[in-house]
């Protein structure tokens, strides 16, 4: 990753809040053009990285740069966010709203008020213009929101749980975006908790547990940390071939799960097959996120995803 | 983050807050509020006059002679210039009757011509019956009236030169008096309205807070710029309902009353720099003690706590007022010069200063403090928000607990 330049890095990043560690000795690189995913149970310390990397909070201790910078607010006016808790004016009209958020950004009001009605034609939203926030739904002031994120046309998007409480067909097009803003040469940094959103956009990822960053790299790299799994069923249920299986090897309904040892798949299939162990199916599977989640975070994190860590988004 | 920057921030804040106040309908009620009391005033105050050309002033029946009761009212007309505030006791001649007794208890009683009481006795022996104070208003000038009347029985009115009257436009002691009054004038509409308009920055911070915009503006500029966008968008929306009410105010006092303003006493530095002081010094005291109360404000977060906070912050705006009254009179005072330094009371003890003494140098110095204080207090009132409401740095502790931590 050397090769490419830096559009945020943190470094040790420790904040306690009355005394008690929320985030401990974070440290994070996000290379320019490049989709990171922050992920980690609800708690984790995810958001509070965030604000401490935007220049929200300061750290108890440790330091961070973004887009160079190392006082965080100076970058504003190439920085957009979206906060966790979606926050906007309610008796101010939608193109309003998203051009205060450019204005705010540096962006002038007039061109602001401009760029919002484009976007919102863009998407079909015209009608919303001029229509007060209090009277959407939850789902379209989060895209409004995300609108003004974006208005002033940021280097860097930083998006806290953008997916939660949108429908499928809008975490779709939240998705999309995403991936359009990077394509546009646009540095996205995301958090979620749920895996399978970063698992599909992103390239790297940070997985934050209990205050600590127990991983930071690229997808691969995480995946590579765990060997593929090998899905074993056979006719024999016992015999010499046994000898062949790992010592962790488990057995969960007549099927054989284990990691492919060392050794890799050859000696393994010579002595399933010289073992007359009657082979019904046999896969060896590259380790998904997930599994990569749960061996590096632990279980217990894993728990604390909860339902989500099944891979798919439920809500 | 470099000034120009914040103050571009500020002016994107103060825009938000302006238009949203402005364009509201709450607004229109803001303007007209003020105007309520000022209409009543003029109601009330018709009333009252009815009430008092209504009220016959209180009577004495006078049992006596013609001569007695001519001598007896001349002295009463004689005297009266000195009863300014409220006239004197009107005297109402009764002829005698055989029985003295049953008249004085008759007259005490009748309900057709209601007295104070009833003088007796001529001039010679007067004897007074009513229902006063011993040594009360109505005793006093009763026995005045007849000293009076005895004097001219005896000694008619001496020919010669009435007093002759030169008028000045001013004496020293009536200059001191005016503009005395004019300082406290001052002072008391800097008080008012700073009473009325500051209090609202109590809660400027609340709304942010509740619907989680301020997550959006503190990552997108620094907290010192919310905090002056807001204070100079109450500003402005403060000189907008006073532009409006001076306006109704003038256009009354034109109405109402003829010669109005110019029968005001005059301020030493004239009347159009001391006008242009009280919109400065108003300006300077919102800026004060607005940044006061929306640092304290900001450490609130509900609607209720900010209604417990106001009445103790009101309270301390007495005591502001107090504090710089005590110098009016005085300028060169310590009471007066060390409330013109104290930052808080400033405005208001050099409002008086406007109005007593024409040195205008002594106002750039204050202006310059003021300023001075208000960069100060928002400093702090946004550096104090960052620690302890967006739970930014370090925790901040006391020695005490520093040693601890560090044993």
């Amino acid at each position: 990753m050397g090769e490419r330049a830096i559009a945020a890095e943190a470094r040790d990043l420790v904040k306690d809040f009355d005394g008690k560690r929320a985030v401990d000795g974070v440290s994070l690189t996000v290379p320019y053009g490049s989709i990171t995913g922050i992920l980690g149970p609800n708690g984790a310390g995810k958001t509070t990285c965030l604000r401490m990397m935007l220049g929200i909070i300061d750290p108890t201790s440790g330091s961070r740069t973004l887009l160079g910078r190392e006082r965080p607010l100076e970058a504003a006016r190439e920085v957009g966010y979206l906060p966790e808790e979606r926050g906007l004016y309610p008796a101010m009209p939608c193109a309003e709203a998203i051009a205060f958020m450019g204005a705010l950004r540096g962006l002038p009001i007039a061109e602001g008020r401009r760029r919002a009605i484009e976007l919102l034609r863009d998407r079909g939203h015209e009608d919303w213009a001029k229509r007060p926030i209090r009277t959407l739904s939850k789902g379209m002031a989060q895209t409004v929101q995300l609108l003004g994120t974006i208005i002033h046309r940021p280097k860097l998007i930083v998006l806290d749980e953008p997916f939660s409480g949108l429908d499928a067909l809008n975490q779709e097009k939240l998705e999309q975006l995403i991936r359009d803003q990077a394509a546009a040469g646009v540095t996205v940094i995301f958090s979620t908790h749920v895996i399978a959103h970063a698992e599909r956009l992103c390239e790297r990822v940070a997985i934050i547990a209990e205050g600590k960053a127990a991983f930071e790299g690229a997808v691969d790299e995480a995946r590579s940390k765990l060997r593929p799994i090998v899905h074993l069923r056979t006719r024999a249920e016992d015999g010499p071939w046994r000898a062949a299986l790992p010592e962790s090897a488990k057995k969960l309904g007549g099927e054989w799960r284990f990691e492919l040892p060392a050794s890799g798949p050859e000696p393994l299939l010579k002595a399933l097959i010289d073992g007359n162990a009657g082979i019904e199916t046999l896969s060896i599977e590259r380790p998904g996120l997930h599994d990569a989640f749960i061996a590096i975070a632990g279980e217990a994190a894993a728990r604390a995803m909860g339902h989500a860590t099944a891979g798919q988004e439920a809500a | 983050m470099k000034l120009p920057e914040t103050i571009r921030a500020a002016f994107v804040i103060a825009r938000r807050d302006f238009t949203a106040t402005v364009l509201s309908k709450t607004f229109l009620f803001f303007l007209l509020g003020p105007l309520f009391p000022i209409a009543l005033g003029f109601i009330f105050g018709g009333i009252g006059a009815q009430v008092e050309r209504n009220a016959a002033p209180a009577t004495v029946a006078v049992v006596s002679s013609r001569a007695d009761f001519d001598l007896l009212n001349a002295a009463r007309n004689r005297l009266s210039p000195l009863g300014t505030d409220r006239p004197l006791v009107a005297l109402h001649r009764v002829d005698p009757e055989p029985d003295p007794a049953a008249q004085r208890q008759r007259l005490l009683t009748s309900a057709d011509e209601p007295v104070l009481g009833v003088l007796e006795g001529s001039l010679f022996a007067p004897h007074f019956t009513g229902a006063v104070t011993a040594d009360g208003r109505t005793v006093q000038q009763m026995k005045l009236f007849v000293e009076e009347a005895r004097r001219h029985q005896l000694m008619p009115l001496t020919p010669g030169l009435p007093v002759e009257v030169t008028l000045t436009r001013t004496s020293s002691g009536s200059v001191a008096f005016a503009r005395n009054l004019t300082a406290r004038a001052g002072q008391t509409i800097l008080f008012v309205l700073t009473i009325l308009l500051a209090g609202m920055l109590l809660s400027q911070l609340i709304e942010e807070k509740s619907n989680k915009v301020i997550e959006v503006l503190a990552a997108a500029v620094p907290v010192d710029a919310i905090f002056l966008g807001k204070l100079f968008a109450m500003l402005a929306m403060s000189l907008v309902g006073i532009t409006v009410w001076t306006s109704a105010g003038a256009a009354a006092i034109a109405i109402w009353s003829q010669g109005g303003l110019g029968s005001l006493p005059p301020p030493a530095v004239g009347w159009p720099a001391f006008l242009f002081f009280i919109l400065l010094y108003f300006s300077m005291s919102y800026l004060l003690i607005g940044a006061t109360f929306l640092g304290i404000g900001a450490q609130a977060s509900t609607v209720r706590e900010v209604q417990t906070l106001s009445m103790p912050v009101t309270m301390s705006q007495v005591v502001l007022f107090g504090l710089a009254s005590l110098g009016v009179g005085r300028p060169n005072s310590a009471e007066a010069i060390g409330a013109a330094i104290f930052p808080l009371s400033s405005p208001f003890a050099m409002v008086a200063r406007a109005a007593e003494q024409a040195a205008l140098w002594p106002h750039l110095l204050a202006l310059i403090w003021q300023v001075l204080w208000v960069a100060l207090i928002l400093r702090l009132a946004s550096a104090i928000f960052r620690r302890s409401v967006l739970k930014s740095g370090p925790a901040w502790r006391w020695p005490w607990q520093r040693r601890k931590r560090s044993a």
